[in-house]
């Protein structure tokens, strides 16, 4: 088990130093998403502005993969265009689900290309993206985006 | 290892072939024996004999095949009632696992609740009660809480002390003239506890309760007799003591099996049937609708004789060895608690912890990493959880199998752990 490709320097930085944490106001949508098998929670908020997503913001509790990729989202997309943010959304989803085979675009990911380990580990996928599955359903209550279907969860 | 365990560790050891796996290039120390036992060759052995040679459905043909696979069946279901020392192999119904198990009593209730004619220990009302603990495993809480909800009745529950015991001073507050029913666990899968039954066991039949025990976590690592503690009904699982999955048992006096609805219907369980109406047949079979799990059957009496030629005393004296060298490593490492009782009395070889600052997902990982398997998460209990205020736990269970030198290699670890997170 190669463990430094799983906690890589950038993901333990990021939870150990989150950024962004803190729920804050105005917001109009707001997701709370439990790992029923771990019990990681996450409690996300959206404030938007015109087409662009003016604030995020966050408390969770959770491993230092759950937490390290809520501060990674926070960098990517607070202050994006939604448009972008959604695509970024698709991107890391893609890539966490890829198992390892995926192939992460630094220009768009950013921070979020050291996650890239964690797809080989399909326990921690989970926790990689439950902060994620928080923006998503955060932007549908908040009535920025479609509602997909079948519901938000 | 420990001059003092009497049961010869090497050679058990040697029946187990997982434990010879590697993991990476570490060799497997697996300590989460409380969510699943391994299985040793004389299990795998019987149940691939059988298999191979005997293999037939139960109760239903009248050729040769038929009649060796009833007799390992029912041959299974004596071997598991002595082992827990029930009056009658009668009183011994094979399910799927626990959860099955509690659900066919729960679900007694609530037939009963809309049957007429039932016998009305069975029959749940607004204003009656159900008495459960604060340190149940969801399979012993779920059940009775949704039984609530439908009937109307109120969940009571005792509560835990700081040391993780039951907290029993308002016993006779919580089990009251209103009590139906009190489901409690015998060994608590979080915590480790092993709980004293005497004195809720007495009071619950002081007010005419009925009392039952999920013993999950006790048959395995404990001797049990069902007639010494004095219970009406008990539930198990057959992989947590050294046999398959996909077997689990209730046990029920006879004369309560007699008078409970059954829980699943169909083929096996009826006495005659018509367009009309059915009439059930006698427990055990009228809890077993369908074919049953006949292969695993035989497994489990496989893992039951292996336990008995160990001699559960002997499991219990080598457990409490393991439980009380666990806990001295583990007091021992900086940023550890223990959660659940600090000593190795009244407890058994299941030991939960948090290490201060990391989560206990990445606890989990980076022994996995050193081929240390331990559990983590809030272990199906999360009232447990909630009592004190953790969100998850890392949990070692130890077995039969397991040696100090595994232990020692999960508090090493430990180490390994504070300095990816330091
Ligand atoms: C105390 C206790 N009760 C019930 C269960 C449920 O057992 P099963 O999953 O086999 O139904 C378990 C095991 O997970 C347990 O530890």
């Amino acid at each position: 088990m190669d463990l430094d490709e799983l906690y890589q320097e950038v993901i333990l930085d990021h939870y150990k130093r989150p950024r962004g944490v803190g729920l804050r106001e105005p917001f109009e949508g707001e997701s709370h998403q439990v790992n029923p098998t771990c019990g990681d929670e996450i409690t996300l908020r959206v404030h938007v502005e015109g087409d662009t997503v003016a604030d995020l913001s966050y408390e969770n509790v959770g491993c230092s993969i759950s937490k390290a990729s809520a501060s990674v989202l926070y960098e990517l997309v607070n202050g994006a265009n939604i448009d972008d943010a959604l695509a970024r959304l698709k991107e890391f989803t893609a890539l966490m689900n890829s198992r390892g085979q995926g192939e992460a675009d630094e220009e768009t990911l950013e921070d979020a290309v050291a996650f890239t380990g964690v797809s080989k580990y399909p326990m921690r996928v989970k926790c990689a993206l439950l902060g994620w599955m928080a923006f998503k359903d955060a932007l549908v209550r908040a009535e920025a985006v479609p509602t997909p279907e079948g519901g938000a969860e | 290892m420990e001059a003092a365990s009497k049961l010869d560790v090497e050679s058990i050891r040697a029946d187990f072939p997982i434990l010879q796996r590697k993991i990476g290039d570490k060799t497997l120390a697996y300590l989460d024996s409380a969510a699943t036992s391994q299985r040793p060759v004389q299990v795998t052995d019987a149940m691939r004999q059988f298999t191979d040679y005997s293999n037939a459905n139960i109760s239903r043909s009248v050729h040769t095949l038929a009649s060796e696979a009833t007799d390992a069946y029912e041959g299974a279901r004596a071997k598991v009632a002595s082992f827990i020392g029930a009056i009658s192999p009668d009183e011994v119904v094979f399910t799927k696992n626990s959860t099955e198990s509690i659900n066919l009593i729960t679900y007694a209730f609530q037939n009963a609740a809309v049957e007429r004619g039932a016998d009305p220990r069975f029959v749940l009302k607004p204003g009656d009660e159900v008495v459960v603990t604060e340190m149940e495993h969801h399979a012993n809480l779920v059940p009775w809480q949704q039984l609530c909800l439908r009937t109307g009745a109120t969940l009571r529950w005792i509560g835990i002390t700081e040391e993780g015991r039951l907290d029993l001073d308002d016993l006779d507050e919580v089990v009251n003239e209103r009590t139906k029913v009190v489901s409690f666990v015998h060994v608590a899968n979080l915590l480790g506890t092993v709980n004293p039954t005497s004195q809720i066991v007495a009071r619950a039949k002081a007010v005419g309760a009925l009392v039952g025990l999920d013993s999950s976590q006790a048959v395995p690592h404990i001797p049990v007799d069902v007639a010494e503690l004095g219970v009406d009904f008990m539930a198990f699982t057959g992989h947590k003591m050294l046999g398959p999955t996909g077997i689990g048992i209730l046990w029920a006096k006879a004369e309560l099996l007699d008078a409970m609805p059954p829980f699943l219907t169909g083929g096996s369980m009826i006495e005659t049937v018509t367009m009309e109406r059915t009439t059930f047949a006698k427990a055990p079979a009228k809890f077993e609708a369908g074919t049953p799990p006949v292969a695993e059957a035989v497994g489990l009496a496989a893992a039951v004789e292996y336990l008995e030629a160990l001699g559960m005393e002997n499991v219990r004296a080598h457990e409490k060895e393991l439980a009380g060298y666990m806990l001295e490593k583990l007091e021992a490492v900086d940023g550890v608690t223990i959660i659940g009782p600090r000593v190795p009395i009244g407890r058994g070889a299941t030991v939960s912890f948090e290490l201060e600052g990391v989560h206990p997902h990445d606890v989990g990982q980076i022994l996995d990493s050193e081929g240390v398997a331990v559990r983590v998460g809030h272990h199906c209990a999360k009232p447990t959880c909630i009592r004190f205020g953790v969100t998850a736990t890392t949990r070692a269970s130890g077995y039969v199998y397991t040696t100090t030198d595994e232990i020692d290699r999960m508090v090493s670890a430990l180490d390994k752990v504070r300095k990816v997170f330091a």
